[in-house]
């Protein structure tokens, strides 16, 4: 059943066209990767599925049943200032808002669902400290936490990767991966093709060309093989 | 000491000054909650040119003569409010300039209004006390405390009932937005409940002062505190603290009102200053 499908759609800001012409659909399950290069428009598309940024022509259908309040989200790069006081457990509850209808407080199984998130991504015991005062790495794996609580049907990631170190990289692939597997839909933008090719069932190719379709055929494709190529030579 | 204590019993004894201690505590704590929202989206002068829109609109008051200022004051600071801190991609001039246009602008516009038309004998002293909130916090009606206390209450709930969402649009707005959450609706909410408190808090310290109530006590708990629940409930509880310290002190030394509570403001927020430092 498709939850998302774009049609002839143009990105960019204000004037500026940064994409035009893109056609795809995701649907429930699919485990969606994002690829191309530095300021081909990915972290734009994202924002424009989530409609922070109004396209600049086309249309974005959401399937049935699907609505912001299923989705959760992790941005590329959150502008906090440095001195906001919020502390994690804070942060990672403000997820669970998102349910529909109104509703003044979090309930008990919303902090459970938090306390869960904390320990899958390893920050149980920051839960207290200020946000301001944690590493880059566990800032983005409260972030990361926040976005699982809120996502009950659609996860979007931003580069969820950038600044893990190798162990939570490989967990976090791990953990998207059994999401994926629960049945979540995931859309996640990344650099690494390599991993993104692993693990991905659809591959979005955005920049000079464009691609769209299934793992395998990006692999077989002239796109993949440069891409791949080009991106596996410069990696270890 | 005694002799303190007595003046202080004396005073009390009239019903304006109960009335001056009971609304001025109210409006502390209503300005202070929204306080860290202010500060920390960076619209720490939202208070000041809030304020000075509502003295310009208190001049056409006064030149139209309406006997009750309120129903103009309120609205066009609403207004105000609501264009000030709409914070879409198409408003033509940024934040903190569009603020200061506006918070001159009006300014020159009401004393010029005053100016011009105003029939009153004194009118520096008239300019003087709505700039400066001098008297006007002694000479409450009941019913402008009804009026003060419904209000601050309606605040207060209102801040409590949505502090989760608060939270989280201060924190990360495209986040709220991008997961479902109507953020315009919630800043539009906003601009109006702040509209309200900082035509209230006019009573208290008159217009130019009014910044000074909103953030100082979110700034001194911002030195000590590191969870916005902390930092909220610790700027409530000090403004309160100060504002109810400051009115004593001038109704005691003789003191302008408004000025004493922002003096003591500024004291409570060097010493929460030096305890951060020391706990760093
Ligand atoms: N808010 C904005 N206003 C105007 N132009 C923008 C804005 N944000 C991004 N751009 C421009 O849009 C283009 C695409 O940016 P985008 O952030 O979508 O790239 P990206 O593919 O996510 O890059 P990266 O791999 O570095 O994250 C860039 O040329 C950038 O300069
Ligand atoms: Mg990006």
């Amino acid at each position: 059943m498709a939850q998302i499908i774009c049609r002839d759609l143009t990105l960019g800001y204000d004037n500026e066209v940064i994409l035009t012409g893109l056609d795809f659909r995701v649907d429930e399950g699919d485990y969606l990767c994002i690829v191309g290069e530095n300021g081909s428009g990915k972290s734009t598309l994202m924002k424009t599925i989530l409609g922070l940024t109004p396209p600049l022509s086309g249309s974005i259908e959401w399937g049935e049943g699907l609505s912001a309040h299923a989705i959760g989200y992790l941005p590329q790069q959150t502008l906090v200032q440095r001195d906001f006081p919020a502390s994690v457990r804070e942060i990672v509850l403000s997820g669970c808002q998102n349910r529909p209808g109104f509703r003044a407080f979090y309930k008990p199984e919303d902090r459970q669902k938090a306390e869960r998130n904390m320990e899958r991504m390893g920050i149980a015991d920051l839960s207290k400290r200020c946000y301001r005062d944690l590493s880059g790495g566990q800032q983005q794996r409260v972030l990361l936490a926040r976005a699982l609580c809120s996502a009950e049907k659609v996860l979007l990631l931003d580069e969820p990767v950038t600044g893990l170190d190798p162990k939570i990289t490989q967990e976090m692939y791990e953990l998207i991966r059994s999401l994926n597997e629960e049945g979540i839909t995931i859309i996640m933008i990344s650099h690494d093709v390599d991993e993104a090719v692993r693990y991905a069932s659809h591959i979005l190719h955005i920049g000079k060309h464009v691609f769209f379709g299934p793992r395998d055929e990006y692999i077989r494709s002239d796109v993949g093989k440069y891409f791949l190529m080009q991106e596996g030579g410069g990696e270890e | 000491m005694s002799e303190m204590l007595g003046k202080l019993a004396y005073y009390m004894e009239f019903p304006f000054v109960r009335y001056a201690l009971i609304v001025g505590v109210l409006i502390a704590l209503c300005s202070s909650l929204f306080g860290a929202t202010l500060v920390l989206k960076r619209f720490s002068f939202i208070g000041d040119g809030l304020a000075h829109v509502a003295f310009g609109a208190m001049a056409i008051a006064a030149v139209l003569n309406f006997t009750n200022e309120m129903v103009v004051i309120l609205p066009i600071t609403v207004v105000c409010a609501i264009l000030l801190l709409r914070t879409g991609q198409n408003t033509i001039i940024k934040g903190d300039a569009a603020i200061a246009m506006i918070s001159v602008g009006a300014l020159a516009f009401g004393y010029l209004i005053m100016n011009l038309f105003s029939t009153s004998s004194n009118l520096t002293g008239d300019v003087c006390s709505t700039l400066f909130g001098s008297t006007s916090i002694l000479t409450l009606t009941t019913k402008e405390v009804w009026l003060s206390v419904i209000l601050s209450v309606v605040v207060v709930i209102f801040f409590i009932v949505y502090y989760n969402r608060i939270f989280s649009l201060t924190f990360d707005e495209n986040f709220a937005k991008a997961t479902g959450m109507k953020v315009e609706l919630y800043n539009l909410l906003t601009a109006i409940v702040i509209a309200v408190i900082i035509v209230l808090a006019m009573n208290l310290v008159g217009s130019l002062l009014i910044s000074a109530l909103v953030i100082f006590p979110a700034l001194s708990a911002m030195r000590i505190f590191r969870s916005f629940k902390s930092v909220i409930l610790f700027s409530a509880g000090i403004s309160v603290v100060c504002a109810l310290v400051g009115m004593l002190i001038s109704i005691l030394a003789g003191t302008p009102v408004g000025s004493t509570i922002v003096a003591v403001d500024v004291a409570a927020f060097l010493i929460c200053y030096f305890i951060g430092r020391a706990r760093n």
